[in-house]
């Protein structure tokens, strides 16, 4: 077993939202009560929906979000209510790479500039020390010496992402949140960002936090893979067993869905019935409940917590409340 | 589907371009397509390619700067390039209807979506509002809209994205068109919706032999939806072949690196194999092939010809319906 880089545990984060002129407040619980742990150099992928508070997690993690509870630790350091400068040393440990480059990217700056920034912030190294090393950096992603004096617009949408990842990666980080790095991106492009990432985690000896909707995607990057439905984690498994023996119908529904590439296998199949609830307005007891096609009466009444039913593979589901060494004894 | 027959919808040669202040761009150069009745052709293709701007040709929808400017769509023995507007107007919805990635965008947002359906019934077909609307809470049913008696009176707002999309179909196949164009109909929902979306969409189409144009990016809709498969890379079409062969030969250089550089599920490698490099920009003139500057085909063989010379849509065998837009996989008459 590596050892722990990053452990959440009970993180809630959750905003408001207002229906109608007088309408009451009423909070979204985008993530609640959600515990993981991430290991030294692994890639844990956290797939979801839209809107099941997937990247509000992943911001919550590194405190670019305030959390509502919970606690978050990174190499046993709590990041959470930290003084601004120990944030700030903290910051050069966990960065972040955006879905999209493009609006995370200042269009008055020099792609050069915005990548060099962490570096003034922190005051790493001299003037030419500093210039250095965006030039390594940028010629470590694939980019060109001749690309650092552009601007954001003359570049096509996979190299903005080859220069958010430069940027994410220029203070050495160990930690890096990965939302959606590849779904604003054409397939063709993809596969030379995932594998350029693959690369730089192998290097750089990065721990990842790989979110994206993209299941066959996930599969490709993770070790391990937590599956979201608003605000829960409902499977947490090694990725060959979550995806070979998904146990939350949840999860095997997400995988019946997905189109394969492939007219002589049968997939779309939907055993996801109806539409996603509302979020301001979930199901009492289990949340996935009222799409789901084994919801028993007990499913209405409690919660389903996240446990253990093999060593490594944890579900929030009722199906499978008895630990299967339990159940065997 | 016999070469001889003629086909409900045939393109030839069709060049659209958006003149803008960085100059002309070529968003479609020269695209060849045709739907046969009742068939499923998917349209794949990354961003840029000429598939959207392909089907807002078809219903000449181009706006400007956009123009067309050559070809023939040739739509049940009609040229519609050639048709006067109000002629266009009279087919749109009647014989060829689209619907679009953002169906709530497409909807009156003021208007209850049952008299949104129904209005086509009153100003179409004559029917009386009483009889539109039963007609509209049909058509709602048939897509799977639950309780539509009540849900008629839902304003676009009110309803999910899936839903919306599914009144966007009930919309586009009231009147039963012969031809529908979806573009990216399930681009904006989950892949839970989308399974749902796509199976109402491709029954509703066989029950009432309209031929169906799935616009799309993605190559595991096309194979689970489509009959047909057209590939588009840089405003032309470089593949055209029966799904079950594109899939399982493909012969264009782009279409075997783009289904080699999908990550699958349950196929777990260490690395992709990348397709280098980027689409070209399509304001410059191209002399050679569009895909000649990422073809590992043309640097293995060393192919001269492809940088010089613009390949033609060829068989592959003559006489079979797989076709491609490539010197080396190609076979000149």
């Amino acid at each position: 077993m590596k050892d722990t880089l990053v452990r959440v545990e009970n993180l809630s984060a959750r905003y408001p939202v207002r229906r109608g002129l007088f309408g009451v407040r009423r909070w979204i619980r985008a993530v609640d009560n959600v515990s993981f742990t991430i290991g030294r150099g692994e890639t844990l992928g956290l797939v979801g929906e839209s809107g099941c508070g997937k990247s509000t997690l992943g911001r919550a993690v590194l405190a670019l979000r305030k959390a509502a509870g919970g606690r978050v630790e990174f190499d046993g350091t709590p990041v959470f209510d930290q003084t601004p400068d120990a944030l700030k040393a903290l910051r050069r440990e966990m960065q972040l790479v955006f879905q999209d480059p493009f609006a995370s990217l200042d269009p008055r700056k020099t792609v050069g500039r915005s990548v060099r920034a962490a570096l003034d912030i922190h005051g790493v190294g001299s003037e030419a020390e500093r210039q250095r090393r965006v030039e390594e950096m940028f010629q470590r992603v694939g980019l060109q010496r001749a690309h650092i004096a552009r601007f954001p617009h003359e570049f096509s949408g996979g190299q903005r992402q080859r220069i958010g990842i430069a940027r994410a990666l220029i203070l050495r980080p160990k930690f890096l949140v990965c939302d959606e790095p590849v779904s604003a991106l054409d397939v063709s492009i993809q596969a030379q960002i995932l594998n350029l990432l693959k690369d730089l985690q192998a290097e750089f000896r990065l721990t990842l936090l790989f979110i994206s909707h993209n299941l066959a995607v996930v599969e490709h990057m993770a070790d391990r893979v937590a599956v979201m439905y608003y605000g829960r984690i409902v499977e947490l498994a090694p990725r060959d067993r979550l995806f070979a023996q998904p146990l939350h119908p949840y999860t095997s529904g997400l995988l019946d869905a997905v189109p394969i590439p492939d007219p002589s296998v049968r997939s779309m199949i939907s055993t996801i019935d109806g539409d996603p609830p509302d979020p301001a307005n979930l199901p009492d007891g289990c949340r996935f409940r009222s799409r789901c096609r084994h919801a028993m009466p007990k499913c209405a009444a409690l919660e389903p917590p996240l446990v253990a039913v093999e060593p490594g593979h944890d579900v929030a589901c009722w199906l499978h409340d008895q630990p299967a060494h339990l159940a065997l004894a | 589907m016999a070469p001889d027959r003629e086909p409900l919808l045939r393109i030839e040669g069709l060049r659209t371009s958006f003149h803008t202040h960085e100059g002309v761009v070529r968003a479609v150069d020269g695209v060849d397509l045709a739907v046969h009745e009742g068939e499923i052709l998917g349209v794949v293709g990354e961003s840029g390619c000429g598939k959207t701007v392909t089907a807002m040709s078809i219903l000449r929808l181009v706006d400007r700067p956009g123009r067309i400017e050559g070809g023939r769509i040739v739509f049940a023995g009609r040229d519609l390039l050639g048709l006067s507007a109000s002629e266009m107007t009279a087919i749109r919805g009647e014989d060829i209807a689209m619907i679009f990635q953002q169906a709530k965008v497409s909807l009156n947002p003021v208007i209850p979506i049952g008299r949104q359906i129904a209005e086509q019934f009153m100003r179409r077909r004559g029917l009386g509002q009483r009889a539109a609307m039963a007609e509209a809470v049909k058509l709602l049913a048939e897509v799977g809209i639950p309780a539509p008696e009540s849900r008629i009176k839902a304003y676009p707002h009110e309803l999910s994205g899936g839903q919306a999309q599914r009144v966007m179909i009930a919309i586009a196949l009231a009147l039963h068109p012969r031809l529908l164009i979806a573009d990216e109909p399930t681009t904006a929902v989950d892949v839970t919706v989308q399974a749902q979306i796509l199976r109402v969409l491709r029954e509703r189409c066989r029950e009432l032999g309209t031929a169906l144009i799935l616009v799309t990016h993605d190559l595991g809709l096309v194979a689970q939806v489509a009959d047909r498969v057209a590939v588009m890379y840089a405003g032309q079409v470089v593949e055209q072949a029966p799904v079950a062969e594109l899939f399982a030969a493909p012969a264009h250089p782009y279409t075997r690196g783009l289904l080699r550089s999908l990550p699958r599920l349950g196929d777990v490698r260490a690395r992709l194999v990348e397709i280098p490099g980027t689409v070209p920009s399509l304001t410059r003139a191209l002399p050679g092939c569009r895909f000649a500057a990422r073809c590992d085909v043309r640097l293995a063989h060393r192919l001269d010809r492809c940088t010089e010379d613009a390949p033609l849509m060829m068989p592959l065998t003559a006489g079979k319906p797989h076709a491609v837009r490539c010197w080396f996989e190609g076979q000149l008459a």
